[in-house]
């Protein structure tokens, strides 16, 4: 996918009259690690040259279809493929009848959901037959002409439908590990939080605000689409090229449903268009690998934008209860509540996002006294899973709102009432966990207050106004009339790397060799590039720690380990630091075999530190002892590492308490709005971010992390959510036309200020960056909307209704 | 599905007159998406592209002929003065590569509630030019739009033209919708002043199963523009004027709650977008109006 990249720049000279010479591993080696590299990937996808998984083909190869339900819950009376097997151009047609062996279910956690609909459908759009086909419209004809019979039941739709005594279960007969902890057989997964004495705490609190807030149902929206080609192969197994956010978690989920040993399913990741965790759960990956052993031919599957909304799972809504109380003098007393995720019809990654939203519920901020329970429903709603910032979202939306009230009610500042309770290193997390890395919560806040306000009503200074500036654009809604100006604010924590005891490792194998006079370095991982710029870390990290200008990045593959997924801000961080260590065990034989040739030459090959740098083995001193190329002549020095960071624990089923994290990220908005009160349209003029990231890798991809991370907070804030029929469970926007996202002109000037305090565990003491700044746009946008209009919003999206009381 | 593509008009309608079924496509911007959803599936597309006179216009001393095929940009680039009103709503019409391909023809022969172009048609005062074999007529625009995705063509029937009067005053379009660009409309509303004739009409868009002009609106204004005095006197306009006015366009709407939006939202915006619109236009025609980049 990546072809090896060039460093332009020579090396920075000598360092500096005066100062230390000492040097460190790769100082001075250009495009290492803080170095602005530019991304591999950048001008291909700007100039519509990079091959996605969607332009994937094959000589011979057939399309796949997915036929889908077109009901939330019904029992399946019969299916008649007849005609669509008939229908000329078509190779195969498969139901659930047709599955290769006993194990016909998958899932992340729980593997509750089946390959194909057996006996019932339980959501709207959910697979029920398989066309292959020798054009993609033959396909989806065919896949029209199958009559499947539906006999309808009735829906579980919200907490009330879902939890009532006698309530339709979505699941009969769980054995999954969390169905013998939950209260009703349509929960999921309960997890609470306890900790301290909640009752005595409330008795001290002089204010005590409550609230009740939704959050609405977020689509990942990525741009390419679910795709990818499966090739059948010689000895029985299959290859299948991918867009995915995880190669090794996709094949242990397919090889047991296709019959086959690991091994004889092979993947390679294909170009990646975003996930944002939409590309967790399987999609059509064992579907094109079913079709294509039966079929014996290549086989193509991509969903339409339309299908697409059908293929994934969404960030789950959310209803969350809250009452904080706090002393006159602003001082957090104690924190209750009760969130509520519907999980949809199948559990995906449920278990997991109630343990981030229970254990980080109380968000960034000092609170002794707590009493959590997070929880996700089973209902015939969309599944829901995982997206950028996984739980965390949720609840710091409703934490965001409640230090707003809590600030209002006792008549002080919103940022100083949040500097106030803001955690530092040592808190001690509602789960028991002590914050042990800088956590420089007030210190961003602090920052995006300190930023200079955007100017007022820009329309009317100069010439003449540019409708662009105003809420509305270019609809010419308003030219100033009924536009008020807000402001707002927000922080937000997201733990870093999968949590609750989970064994999150990544492998990396790691090759130095001479080749054209030159050492160049190949970087081999399973990571899926899906757009966050691993691929650009990896070289950069290879050159600090090799020394060396080249590095090839190997296309990611199967036919290394696991590089675990390309989620929870954890990539750089767990597979970087599995390219770092085997970089280190590079460099340590190639001084081995130095030592082995040169050691008698000079003094320094023994005892003192050595570093390679610019291609050459220096002392710290910098003196030069000899270069990579005759050191290794035609020696390949390849390593193989796997990484783990710390372990972690679960969580305490009763209590909650564990140190079940390994890592915070901390951001922090401002947001500025101009509503046009009248109309109810929001225009977001600004999103000031601070965050810290420990140390920026790559400063250009830290920035677009943060810009991505605000927009899609954005989004959610004011107009993003796919809407669900609460009387049929069926999807009512599955379009761009009616799912909005956010265009160039919704997109404020978004300053950042990035900080970086070291974390002493992490590699280089980097902080994940990709998820946090997802979390307090969305609130620090709502609490500007209420700033501006006096009204309480308490859920989100705010929709243009909510604002001019048309609801 | 067959793909009929005439070089020339007479060849386009002697197909449509042998496939009255067969659905026109210009510049694809409605029928691809119907397409792709499945939601329609024509036996015959009849491609207008290789007709290069429906992408020509030519302003005539009363009013504009707009080919059928020309697209929004080019109206919004070439028409301000004689079509203001109209090249606002272009403007707002999806993304620049929509706008590149879209055309008042398709929008006219799609006849959604909430085509941008009809309520800036409405108020501007515009005839549709349909072609048979049989002849030509030009359709009023009050009288085209006949149901909800319905127009008044025959089945043999093109739309080759779009006649629109010439301002004679100012003019203005304003919609409202969540997203700051590429967003169908909520509600839209156009306004136009006919100084000539001491007349103001209307046109509502998305707020009813047709686009629709308020009736009582225009007449109450021009009974009380015309009693006040206000076309000679030049005066700014009463509070109690734009506000009654605004309540007669709000209830004119018969809308619906759906997934873009309830009812109550569509008639109370329809509403203050008709004040507003009428204010600027207004200020406008009193010389006293602030210009605004892409909405004079």
């Amino acid at each position: 996918m990546t072809s090896p990249r060039r460093a332009t720049t020579p090396a920075p000279g000598t360092a500096p009259a005066g100062a230390p010479t000492r040097l460190v591993q790769g100082a001075h080696t250009s495009g290492g690690i803080g170095a602005s590299v530019l991304r591999p990937d950048a001008g291909l996808k700007v100039t519509g040259r990079f091959a996605y998984s969607s332009d994937l083909w094959h000589e011979d190869m057939l399309w796949g279809h997915t036929l889908r339900s077109t009901v939330a819950h019904a029992e399946i009376v019969s299916v008649d493929i007849s005609e669509a097997l008939a229908t000329p151009g078509v190779h195969a047609v498969l139901t659930w009848d047709d599955l290769p062996t006993e194990v016909r279910h998958y899932g992340l956690e729980i593997q509750d959901t089946p390959v194909l609909a057996h006996g019932k459908v339980r959501h709207h759009g959910e697979p029920v037959a398989l066309v292959a086909a020798d054009h993609p419209e033959t396909a989806r004809r065919a896949a029209a002409r199958i009559e499947v019979e539906y006999r309808e039941l009735p829906v579980v739709t919200d907490e009330t439908s879902a939890l009532a005594p006698d309530a339709v279960l979505l699941h009969e007969h769980r054995t999954d590990p969390c169905s013998g902890r939950v209260p009703h057989p349509n929960i999921v997964h309960r997890q609470p939080v306890v900790r301290g004495d909640v009752a005595r705490a409330r008795d001290r609190a002089d204010v005590i605000v409550r609230g009740e807030y939704r959050f609405g149902m977020q689509d990942q929206a990525f741009l390419g689409p679910e795709s990818g080609l499966a090739v059948p192969e010689e000895d029985g197994g299959v290859h299948l090229y991918i867009a995915t956010q995880w190669l090794h978690s996709d094949l242990r989920q397919m090889a047991p449903v296709l019959g086959l040993p690991e091994d004889k399913v092979r993947m390679t990741l294909a170009g990646v268009g975003g996930a944002f965790g939409g590309r967790e759960d399987l999609s059509m990956q064992i579907h094109a690998c079913l079709l294509a052993l039966r079929t014996g031919r290549p086989v193509k599957m991509v969903y339409n934008r339309f299908e697409s909304f059908f293929g994934h799972v969404h960030r789950h809504p959310a209803t969350l209860r809250y009452e904080h109380g706090a002393t006159r003098d602003g001082r957090l007393t104690h924190l209750t509540c009760r969130i509520v995720l519907d999980g949809g019809a199948y559990a995906s990654s449920s278990p997991a996002v109630v343990g981030n939203a229970a254990s980080l519920a109380a968000g960034p901020y000092a609170v002794d006294h707590v009493d959590i329970e997070a929880l996700a429903l089973y209902t015939n709603n969309p599944p829901c899973g995982a997206m950028r910032g996984f739980g965390a979202v949720q609840a710091c939306f409703a934490y965001e709102a409640q230090m707003d009230k809590l600030a209002k009610e006792l008549g002080m500042d919103p940022v100083e009432f949040r500097v106030r309770n803001a955690m530092t290193q040592g808190t001690v997390m509602p789960t028991g966990q002590v914050v042990d890395s800088p956590a420089p919560v007030a210190e961003l806040l602090r920052r995006v207050e300190a930023r200079p306000l955007p100017p007022q009503r820009p329309w009317e200074s100069g010439e003449g106004a540019d409708l662009r500036q105003l809420p509305g654009g270019l609809s010419n809604a308003t030219h100033g009339e009924g536009v008020v100006r807000g402001v707002g604010y927000a922080v937000g924590m997201k733990n870093v790397c999968y949590s609750e005891g989970f064994d999150d490792c990544s492998t990396a194998r790691v090759r130095l060799e001479v080749m054209g006079g030159e050492p160049v370095a190949t970087v081999h991982t399973a990571m899926a590039e899906v757009g966050q710029g691993g691929v650009t870390v990896h070289a950069q990290i290879a050159r600090t720690e090799l020394g060396v200008a080249q590095v090839a990045i190997h296309p990611a593959d199967t036919r290394v380990g696991s590089a675990g997924s390309t989620s929870a801000s954890r990539q750089t961080y767990v597979t970087g630091g599995a390219v770092k260590h085997a970089c280190e065990q590079v460099r340590r034989r190639v001084f081995e075999i130095g030592r082995r040739r040169f050691g008698t030459r000079h003094p320094a090959w023994d005892g003192a530190r050595l570093l390679l740098e610019n291609g050459k083995i220096v002392t710290e001193d910098g003196e030069v002892l000899a270069g990579l190329a005759e050191v290794l002549r035609d020696e390949v020095v390849e390593v193989v590492q796997q990484w783990r960071h710390r372990p972690t624990e679960p969580f305490d089923p009763h209590t909650g308490q564990g140190n079940g994290h390994v890592q915070y990220a901390f951001a922090a908005h401002r947001a500025v709005v101009d509503v046009d009160t009248e109309l109810g349209l929001v225009k977001v003029v600004e999103l000031a971010c601070a965050q810290d990231v420990g140390k920026a890798l790559n400063p250009p991809t830290v920035a677009g992390q943060i810009q991505g991370g605000t927009v899609q907070g954005l989004g959610i804030a004011v107009m993003e959510e796919i809407v669900v029929d609460p009387v049929t469970a069926q999807v009512r926007n599955p379009s761009f036309t009616d799912y909005l996202i956010p265009t160039i002109l919704d997109t404020p000037d978004i300053p950042a200020d990035v900080l970086e305090l070291a974390d002493e565990h992490a590699p280089y003491g980097l902080r994940g960056v990709g998820e946090a700044p997802t979390l307090s746009s969305t609130p620090a946008v709502l609490a500007a909307i209420r700033d501006a209009t006096g009204l309480e919003l308490t859920r989100t999206p705010v929709r243009p209704e909510h604002l001019t009381g048309t609801e | 599905m067959d793909f009929l593509r005439p070089a020339g008009w007479e060849e386009a309608l002697a197909a449509k007159a042998e496939h009255p079924g067969a659905v026109p496509i210009a510049g694809g911007t409605d029928v691809m998406v119907d397409l792709n959803f499945g939601r329609r599936r024509p036996a015959h597309l009849l491609d207008l592209t290789r007709i290069r006179d429906l992408f020509e216009w030519e302003a005539g001393e009363e009013s504009v002929r707009l080919g059928a095929c020309v697209p929004y940009t080019t109206i919004l680039e070439r028409l301000r003065t004689e079509l203001p009103g109209l090249a606002l709503a272009s403007h707002t019409v999806a993304s620049p590569q929509i706008r590149n391909r879209g055309s008042i023809g398709g929008n006219l022969g799609t006849a959604s509630p909430a085509g941008d172009a009809h309520p800036a048609l409405l108020a501007a005062g515009a005839e549709v030019e349909a072609e048979s074999v049989r002849g030509v007529r030009r359709i009023p625009v009050d009288a085209f739009y006949t149901g909800v995705k319905r127009n008044a063509l025959a089945p043999d029937e093109l739309i080759r033209a779009v006649h629109v009067q010439k301002a004679d005053g100012p003019q203005q379009y304003a919609k409202a919708g969540p997203r700051n660009a590429m967003v169908i409309a909520v509600c839209a509303l156009g306004l136009a002043l006919h100084p000539a004739t001491r007349t103001v009409r209307t046109g509502i868009g998305s707020a009813a199963p047709t686009p629709v002009r308020a009736a009582a609106a225009e007449e109450f204004l021009n009974a009380a523009l015309d009693e006040g005095g206000y076309w000679d006197s030049g005066a700014a306009l009463d509070a109690s004027v734009a506000g009654h006015f605004a309540e007669l366009c709000a209830a004119a709407c018969a809308p619906i709650d759906d997934v873009r939006g309830t009812a109550r939202y569509r008639r109370h915006a329809v509403g203050v977008l008709a004040r507003r619109t009428l204010i600027w236009a207004w200020e406008s025609y009193r010389g006293t109006g602030r210009t605004t980049e892409g909405a004079s």
